[in-house]
């Protein structure tokens, strides 16, 4: 289970590369080791022969034949440890001088140097000769050597040494790649074990830090943070959720309790008819409430902001304007219009509208009678400003935060027939159209402004 | 009348085609959007209501491949997706008219009757007369029983609206929407107040009154009662 983890860990598998990598360069740095001495030694061995052959050549070019044979006997006389070897021979390759034999075989390739084995006899061993080959002006042939028996075996020394390195370091990369992946392994597990008892509905735990304030740590803290907004965004969910639970079963109950004193009673045509019409009176409540929650929703998701095109506000606030300007006639109340001519900002329309409408609805609701409500549209700092203000009670200072949450409703104005989703469709379109909602005090009365972003000019 | 109604909720159907014989169609009910398109295009219908969501085929290709094929037959759609985009999807794919569920009864007869009456006056009207009342669209002048009758621009529309719809019933959706260009409900029956106040203008001092509020579904202008 474990083993199996580990392999699939990719920990285990970036230790691997890891390793790989880090072989490679020391089978690299090994090589250099290796060509540097043991290439060091042999170019050493070459020139020593290179000299010997130099000198010998003079000697015969100075001594003659027979000088250069005593020079020979003497060198091979003087080299005990016979660590040199030499040969020379007339044109027929008959031995001279020297101490080797025979003339050795060799493929010439050119360049007259060649490496051969010769037969010990004292010794029992081959030995590993380095030679060179020299003709003497006369026709003498001449081979001038030296054993690398020794500089063979420190050579096979190095590469063992080198191999054993190899091996070591894959050893003890691979244990490092194991104890380091199962160490990440051990700080994920706890970060997976954590996440998947929140998951399975402990939204309450957290996963542990150790105070180290590395990655992990760090990755800790972030997923607790956001787990934090979560549980927060969740508490908003379940808040709307009971409003709408409440705001919905008020009607839904009326409905239900209406249909069922009605089916309670002998059924008269009359009874009937109103008791059905009275249900259908309060599902279109329920439906306008519904409808206005998902608009809101729309707006609040941000989807509609792509398919913006240029709003003539002028345009929409007289539209909305003359909409409202009987019903705030019959309600007793003055309505002033007063609308700066060609303002446009890019935006949704129907949502603009609906947003206007619902707030010249709210101020001829809870203006009373006799009452004036205004609505203009001017050149603020940066954009358009659509103001609607009235004279009727308010909101107090300390609610207007509060008004603007879905199904709000103050108590003042429980007695009066709406959903509590007004101004929440109008905060939303506001959001969406990023313009401020500023709630006011008319003194008396609400003023409402929604302050547009400075925009595009009008084209 | 023929119309066709295509609809996969069975028991929606069975309501919508008791109300429409009642009123007097000859309807056929389709619940599935292959079954529909086959219906189409073998036989004659003079509307459509189609459900926009349906197995197979949806209403939406279902419309797209009457207008290819060169049916011009009026199609209403149904749909639980109410919004102002889906609405306008609807209609581009060639859906004359688009109706949100739930909706009441007498909302979707009074938009099927508007469709059916729409193909039928081709020439565009430069007078409009229910009895004694004259719209003279040219002039933008309105008469009743001669006496000239002064209308604000809004109002002008909503008679022209009523006037062309005259003798059926009309909703305050559908005014909302073909008067204002407004598609949602405003909380105050603003509606309500606006038709009232064309009445007063149009009926008062008049022994038959032509604008009569409809329970339950909207308002009619009709010459008689």
């Amino acid at each position: 289970m474990i083993a199996t983890k580990l392999l699939r860990s990719s920990t285990l598998r970036l230790s691997i590369l890891h390793m790989a990598a880090f072989g490679l360069s020391v089978l690299v740095l090994l090589w250099f080791i290796y060509s540097s001495t043991a290439g060091f030694m042999e170019r050493q061995t070459d020139e020593t022969i290179n000299a010997e052959i130099q000198g010998l050549a003079e000697q015969y070019s100075q001594l003659g034949l027979t000088g250069l044979i005593r020079v020979i006997k003497s060198r091979v006389a003087k080299d005990k440890a016979g660590s040199s070897v030499y040969l020379l021979t007339d044109w027929k390759f008959n031995p001279l001088a020297g101490n080797l034999p025979e003339w050795p075989k060799f493929k010439d390739t050119g360049s007259g140097w060649f490496d051969a084995t010769l037969e010990d006899t004292e010794n029992f061993e081959p030995r590993r000769v380095r030679m060179r080959y020299f003709l003497l002006p006369g026709n003498f042939h001449l081979v001038v050597g030296r054993d690398v028996s020794e500089r063979v075996k420190v050579e096979r020394l190095i590469v063992d040494a080198l191999i054993w390195g190899m091996l070591l370091t894959v050893v003890l990369g691979g244990a490092g790649g194991v104890l380091t992946s199962r160490w990440m392994l051990k700080r994920i597990d706890v970060i997976t074990k954590a996440s998947r008892e929140i998951m399975n509905g402990d939204l309450t735990r957290r996963i542990p830090t150790r105070g180290a304030g590395d990655e992990f740590d760090r990755l800790a803290e972030n997923l607790n943070a956001m787990l934090d907004q979560i549980g927060r965004l969740m508490d908003g969910v379940k808040q709307v959720s009971n409003n709408i639970a409440h705001d919905l079963r008020g009607p839904l109950n009326r409905i239900r309790s209406g249909l069922e004193i009605t089916l309670s009673r002998p059924l008269e045509p009359e009874t009937c008819r109103q008791a059905l019409e009275r249900a259908i009176t309060e599902i279109d409540g329920l439906l306008q409430t519904f409808n206005a929650l998902l608009t809101i929703a729309q707006a609040e998701s941000g989807a509609r902001r792509q398919d913006f095109t240029d709003i003539d506000l002028t345009n929409l606030a007289a539209d909305a304007a003359e909409l409202y300007e009987p019903v705030a006639e019959e309600a007793g109340l003055t309505l002033e219009v007063d609308l700066a001519p060609q303002m446009t900002v890019p935006g949704n329309r129907h949502l603009l509208s609906q947003a206007l409408a619902n707030l010249l609805d709210n101020a001829v609701k809870y203006t009373p009678d006799g009452g004036r409500v205004t609505l203009s549209l001017t050149a603020g700092p940066a954009g358009p400003e659509l103001t609607v203000a009235d004279t009727g009670p308010g909101i107090p200072p300390e609610h207007r935060e509060f008004v603007l949450e879905r199904f709000t409703r103050l108590e003042s104005s429980r007695n009066t027939p709406g959903s509590g989703l007004g101004l929440s469709l109008v905060a939303a379109a506001a959001g969406l159209h990023q313009a401020e909602l500023r709630l006011g005090d008319n003194s008396p009365g609400l003023r409402v402004t929604l302050a547009f972003p400075a925009g595009r000019a009008k084209s | 009348m023929r119309v066709l109604i295509v609809e996969d909720d069975l028991d929606a159907a069975a309501y919508l085609v008791k109300g429409l014989k009642e009123s007097g169609y000859v309807v056929d009910h389709v619940a599935d959007g292959r079954e529909a398109l086959y219906r189409v295009a073998a036989e004659t219908y003079d509307a459509c209501v189609v459900d926009r969501m349906l197995p197979g085929v949806d209403g939406l290709t279902i419309v797209k491949t009457m207008r290819s094929a060169g049916n011009a037959a009026p199609v209403l759609i149904l749909s639980a997706l109410g919004d102002v985009d889906d609405r306008v999807k609807g209609l581009k794919a060639g859906g004359d008219d688009y109706l949100v569920k739930p909706y009441a009864f007498a909302e979707l007869l009074a938009r099927l009757e508007a469709l059916l009456r729409r193909g039928r006056s081709d020439a565009p009207d430069t007078m409009l007369k229910v009895a004694d009342l004259e719209m003279d669209l040219v002039g933008r002048t309105v008469r009743r029983a001669g006496r000239p009758i002064e209308l604000k621009p809004k109002e002008f529309a909503l008679l022209e609206y009523l006037m062309r719809h005259a003798g059926h019933v009309v909703t305050r959706t559908m005014l909302l929407e073909n008067v204002w260009d407004y598609s949602f409900d405003p909380q105050t029956n603003v509606i309500d107040v606006h038709v009232s106040r064309l009445r007063q203008k149009i009926d008062k001092g008049h022994d038959k009154p032509l604008l009569s509020t409809i329970r339950g579904a909207g308002y009619s202008l009709r010459d008689s009662h």
